[in-house]
């Protein structure tokens, strides 16, 4: 076997890693369990518009959102069970957003209200 | 080696770049692609894949400049109607569970295409695209009522900036819903080339994130008071 027919075998080995296809594919039923949880979650977000808990809302409804977020990001779009590439690019830009426009808030004084 | 006649530009492309280095040619005839037609790269990723996560990680900065734009100017409603007047919770609730479960449903056609069965695939697909749908038609009956409570483009601050960013969420979720009935088609009449799971996680990809975006606007927006 050539050098070059070699070097195409081992890639096309580590595309099969990558893609998860033989490894960690998640089954239905793990899908539907998370989306129960989502919506619990959801259930519970919603909740706090009828039910008053005064100043612990807003922290709340962050936190629930965050872990709404990283559940979807994670398990949904596969990046728990994907290659740490995939990950590095998308949270470059998350973390680009948070960081530009937090500086962008509290230069108007947002969270200074 | 016999002279080979390209039928598309892609070939035509494939068959110069093989005949500027000859030595690879018979090698990579047979070996460029890996299993289920995806093309091997320099990283052993899918450049596709690699593509739409930095696309999704721009997107990010997209939304996160609407959403910070509507923070700033949400409590700049003067006269006219502000958020606590129009916001019908309730009805963003449903929506929100709606667009949650759409979620669902994309994961369990990608698995579906993961397994190589099409008609579930195709099923799956098609129940996201009308959980999706269900999602728009109900932003457009949200937007009609907020018109006739006297809440218009223009109107104030807030408004503009509240209908410019859920309109680019639900302009998302519309070409989302247009990509999903288009992939099913193509499914459906067996004209997908290449890795065709890859394909429909692309869509997914897409349409989780627009999930995951309408996550955040629904708390910042919506559950949060002013």
């Amino acid at each position: 076997m050539s050098a070059v027919t070699e070097h195409v075998d081992n890639h096309s080995h580590s595309v099969e890693d990558d893609k998860g296809d033989g490894h960690h594919v998640p089954t239905d039923g793990y899908f539907i369990k998370v989306a129960l949880v989502l919506a619990l979650l959801t259930a519970l977000e919603t909740s706090t518009y009828w039910i008053h808990i005064g100043g612990f809302a807003t922290p709340l409804l962050l936190i629930l959102m965050t872990i709404k977020f990283f559940m979807i990001v994670l398990i949904f779009m596969h990046l728990k069970f994907d290659n740490k590439l995939f990950s590095v690019l998308f949270y470059i830009g998350l973390g680009l957003a948070v960081l530009v426009y937090s500086v962008f808030l509290s230069t108007f004084q947002f969270f200074a209200r | 080696m016999a002279a080979v006649r390209p039928r598309s530009w892609r070939q035509l492309a494939d068959i110069t770049i093989h005949e500027s280095a000859p030595v690879h040619v018979d090698d990579h005839s047979h070996d460029d692609h890996g299993p289920g037609g995806a093309h091997v790269t320099a990283t052993g990723l899918s450049n596709n894949k690699m593509a739409m996560w930095l696309f999704l990680g721009s997107e990010c900065l997209l939304f996160g400049g609407l959403i910070s734009t509507y923070m700033l100017y949400r409590g700049r409603h003067g006269s006219g109607p502000g958020p606590a007047q129009v916001f019908d919770i309730p009805l963003t609730s449903v929506s929100s569970f709606v667009l949650l479960m759409s979620s669902l449903t994309m994961v369990l056609a990608v698995n579906a295409a993961k397994r190589d069965d099409d008609k579930n695939t195709r099923l799956w697909l098609m129940a996201t695209a009308l959980l999706g749908a269900l999602f728009v038609g109900g932003q457009v009956y949200e937007f009609t009522a907020f018109y006739n409570e006297g809440l218009g483009f223009t109107t104030s601050l807030f408004s503009s900036s509240f209908f410019t960013l859920t309109g680019f969420h639900g302009v998302h979720v519309t070409l989302g819903v247009i990509m999903l009935i288009a992939l099913a088609a193509i499914i459906g009449r067996g004209r997908i080339s290449g890795d065709k799971a890859e394909v429909v996680e692309m869509v997914g990809l897409y349409w989780h994130f627009v999930d995951v975006v309408w996550v955040v606007i629904f708390t910042l927006v919506y559950l949060i008071p002013a």
